[in-house]
């Protein structure tokens, strides 16, 4: 037991984990000593390009690493559950973990069609978990699925509950999958580009919803996504993953008006803006290369060939996470030289 | 003859059977494109930018024949597209190029990229044997690739590396329009950033009409002279890039606008949300399209005369009734 380990508003302190990937040869360090805390109430993105081990990190949590080829080869994943105690989502049995899984911890993945069982209506689908983790009966399930649709904002929720996936637009299964998620008051909801595979007017619809039911709930929200944008709409801190490690860490407003990470600040410029007409916006900013493969990353600074702030020291020697303000570290040798 | 636009298009439709029971006959129809109409000028960019399944795709394909269009007409140059044998077709071809979304499916894996570029110029007949590797060397050179890449398969390259090659394939042949669809979707926003400039610098440098197909409002206003908004099917407004950011008119536009989420905590959050989903382009609303998602939609929404697009303001088209509304 790690009760007083860790501080009382806590829910997820993740603690240098290492998820590793047998690879043929050798083998892939996808997450490579990443750390990081989400609080009550809070709403933590963690943003980077593909392949940074985003997904892998929050299938780290949830015990859903395909083993072989992949193990959490290192590190802590402290979860604090509903009853206040403290465990090591890394240690626990396949059994204890299944009553973690869509109970105290809730899942809302890209596309939902991968993980909504078609052939049950979505109000079977709900009612199960409310039976096996709360106890409930076939009634109260039913009832509490229907309640539970209605709060998601399923228009015709009577009608829906016993409607099946295929039946449904991708919105709407993404708020039956929030709804699922929702269902036994998880104190952490892990959201996987919960909004990536769908349209800007239902994503805005889904943020919206996710923000409501997080005034209301005080869940914690672990949010994972590519889009800067999503971001700051969203998140109250945000991690920044670059190739299997935490690059940049810090509140909302800090990140994004005062980025001290060269990675932090490509992303950014490389978005072209909105609000910006033709005329007087400037060449966009790309970031040279591309992101390294686990496989094959460079010494010292992952950063290093892609970086326009590179010095030969860079090379030799990765940099720490650094404390830049109390909520702000960056991982780079030149954050303060940076304008 | 120059100051007459390259393309026009005129109330094009594409109709797509669906297809039920045992036997699959036609059981209803889907109006993947319709009534669309617009200009498109030499070396001018078009934007165009809908929700999935408005038919952005259809119409871009539509307009190069890669699928048949059901009505409308297409004129390329002056000359109608519409119902050209295949022979004179193919001669077009070589003016109009594509350019997909998915870099990875878009690229036989067995062909190595001097040949991904070469059958394009064999077809067409451009150059000799011996000049050709030179061309394709400096395609290649042109959307930043070394000359060796010539020798390499697809699957050697990295996702943007691999549509700066889709994208020299496209201009092999040197064509005075290219439809770009989604180029840009599949990739990370670093490697974007790097493609967008690619494809400006390019139509710039030679002066190349681009129908810029994209879900991401920031780069189609970066990279487009005009744009143009599809909604199950329809256009609902087709303006000057800075008018249609700056001064949307139409409510589907602005609720589009208004749902993109801008990188900065700060930026205002007053939300336009619509409600509901897109209905079922198999049963679209009558009238105007977006009425059933539109908070200003007032009965008359329903009539015929609600759908047919209008100049507003000079070159500014707005398909809505409500000019109380648009005019706001
Ligand atoms: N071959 C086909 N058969 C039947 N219906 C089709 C076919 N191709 C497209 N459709 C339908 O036509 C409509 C428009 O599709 P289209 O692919 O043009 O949309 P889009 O705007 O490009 O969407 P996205 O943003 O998802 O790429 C959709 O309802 C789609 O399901
Ligand atoms: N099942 C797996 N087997 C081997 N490698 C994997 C597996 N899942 C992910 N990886 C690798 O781990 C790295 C991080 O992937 P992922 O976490 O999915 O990235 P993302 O940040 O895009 O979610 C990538 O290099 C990916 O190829
Ligand atoms: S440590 Fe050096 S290479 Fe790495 S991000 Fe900082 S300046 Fe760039
Ligand atoms: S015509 Fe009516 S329903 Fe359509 S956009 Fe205008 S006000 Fe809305
Ligand atoms: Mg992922
Ligand atoms: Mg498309």
């Amino acid at each position: 037991m790690i009760d007083g380990a860790m501080d009382a508003d806590i829910t997820l302190d993740i603690r240098n984990l290492e998820t590793h990937f047998a690879a043929d040869p050798g083998v892939s360090k996808a997450v490579d000593g990443v750390s990081f805390t989400v609080r009550r109430n809070e709403t933590l993105a963690v943003v980077g390009e593909s392949g940074s081990g985003k997904s892998v990190t929050s299938l780290s949590v949830m015990r859903l690493i395909p083993t072989p080829p992949g193990r959490i080869a290192g590190g802590e994943i402290l979860f604090r559950g509903r009853d206040g105690r403290v465990r090591d989502l890394a240690r626990l049995s396949e059994k204890e973990m299944r009553s973690v899984r869509g109970n105290e911890i809730g899942m809302i993945f890209q596309e939902p069609m991968t993980s909504l069982n078609p052939v049950y209506s979505v109000g079977d689908q709900i009612g199960e978990a409310l039976r096996y983790h709360q106890g409930m009966d076939r009634k109260a399930a039913r009832a509490e699925a229907l309640a539970l649709l209605k709060k998601v904002g399923i228009p015709a929720a009577e009608r829906r509950l016993d409607e099946f996936p295929h039946q449904m637009s991708g919105g709407m299964r993404q708020r039956v999958m929030i709804a699922m998620a929702l269902a036994c008051r998880p104190t952490l909801l892990i959201a996987d580009e919960p909004t990536t595979a769908l349209d800007v007017t239902i994503q805005a619809q889904i943020l919206d919803l996710m923000r409501r039911l997080q005034a209301e709930t005080g869940t914690s929200i672990l949010f994972i996504t590519h889009n800067l944008g999503v971001v700051a709409e969203i998140a109250h801190r945000v991690v920044v993953m670059y190739s299997g490690r935490v690059v940049e860490e810090g509140d909302v407003r800090s990140l994004f008006k005062n980025p001290r990470h060269p990675y932090t600040r490509g992303l950014l410029a490389c978005m072209p803006n909105l609000g910006q007409s033709r005329g007087e916006a400037a060449r966009l900013e790309a970031i040279p290369g591309n992101v390294p493969s686990p496989m094959n990353r460079p010494k010292g600074c992952t950063f290093a060939p892609r970086c326009p702030w590179a010095e030969p020291a860079c090379t030799t020697a990765e940099p720490a996470l650094e404390p830049v303000s109390p909520d702000h570290s960056a991982r780079c040798r030149r954050w303060r030289d940076l304008p | 003859m120059t100051t007459q636009p390259l393309l026009q298009v005129r109330g094009l439709e594409k109709k797509f059977p669906i297809r039920g029971g045992l036997l699959q006959r036609p059981v209803g129809w889907v109006k993947a494109v319709d009534d669309l109409s617009f200009d498109l000028n030499r070396g001018e960019v078009l934007g165009l930018v809908g929700e999935s399944g408005s038919g952005k795709t259809t119409a871009g394909r539509s307009i190069l024949r890669l699928i048949e269009p059901t009505s409308g007409s297409i004129r390329f140059d002056g000359e109608e597209v519409t119902g050209l044998p295949p022979a004179k077709m193919r001669a077009l071809r070589r003016r109009m190029q594509i350019v997909f979304q998915d870099p990875y499916a878009s690229l036989d894996p067995r062909q190595r990229v001097r040949d991904v570029i070469g059958e394009a110029l064999t077809i067409h007949n451009i150059g000799t044997k011996a000049d050709r590797r030179d061309r394709i060397a400096a395609l290649l050179q042109k959307v930043g690739l070394t000359a060796d890449a010539m020798d390499r398969f697809p699957h050697e390259f990295s996702g943007g590396q691999r549509q700066r090659i889709g994208i020299a394939r496209a201009l092999a042949v040197e064509p005075d329009f290219i439809v770009a669809d989604e180029p840009v979707s599949a990739l990370d926003v670093s490697v974007q950033a790097q493609v967008v400039n690619l494809l400006d610098d390019l139509r710039r440098e030679l002066g190349l009409a681009v129908l810029f197909i994209a879900h991401d409002l920031a780069v189609v206003r970066y990279i487009s002279d005009r744009v143009a908004v599809m909604y199950l099917g329809r256009l609902m407004e087709l303006a000057p890039s800075d008018s249609l950011y700056d001064r949307p008119r139409h409510p589907y536009t602005r609720a589009l606008l208004s749902a993109a989420p801008e990188p900065d905590p700060d930026a205002p959050k007053q939300r336009m949300l619509l409600e509901g989903d897109v209905p079922s382009p198999m049963n679209p609303p009558s009238g105007c399209v977006f009425r059933t998602r539109c908070p200003y939609a007032l009965p008359a929404c329903a009539e015929p005369a609600a759908s047919i697009p209008r100049e507003v303001a000079p070159g500014h088209v707005v398909s809505c009734i409500r000019d109380d509304v648009i005019m706001a």
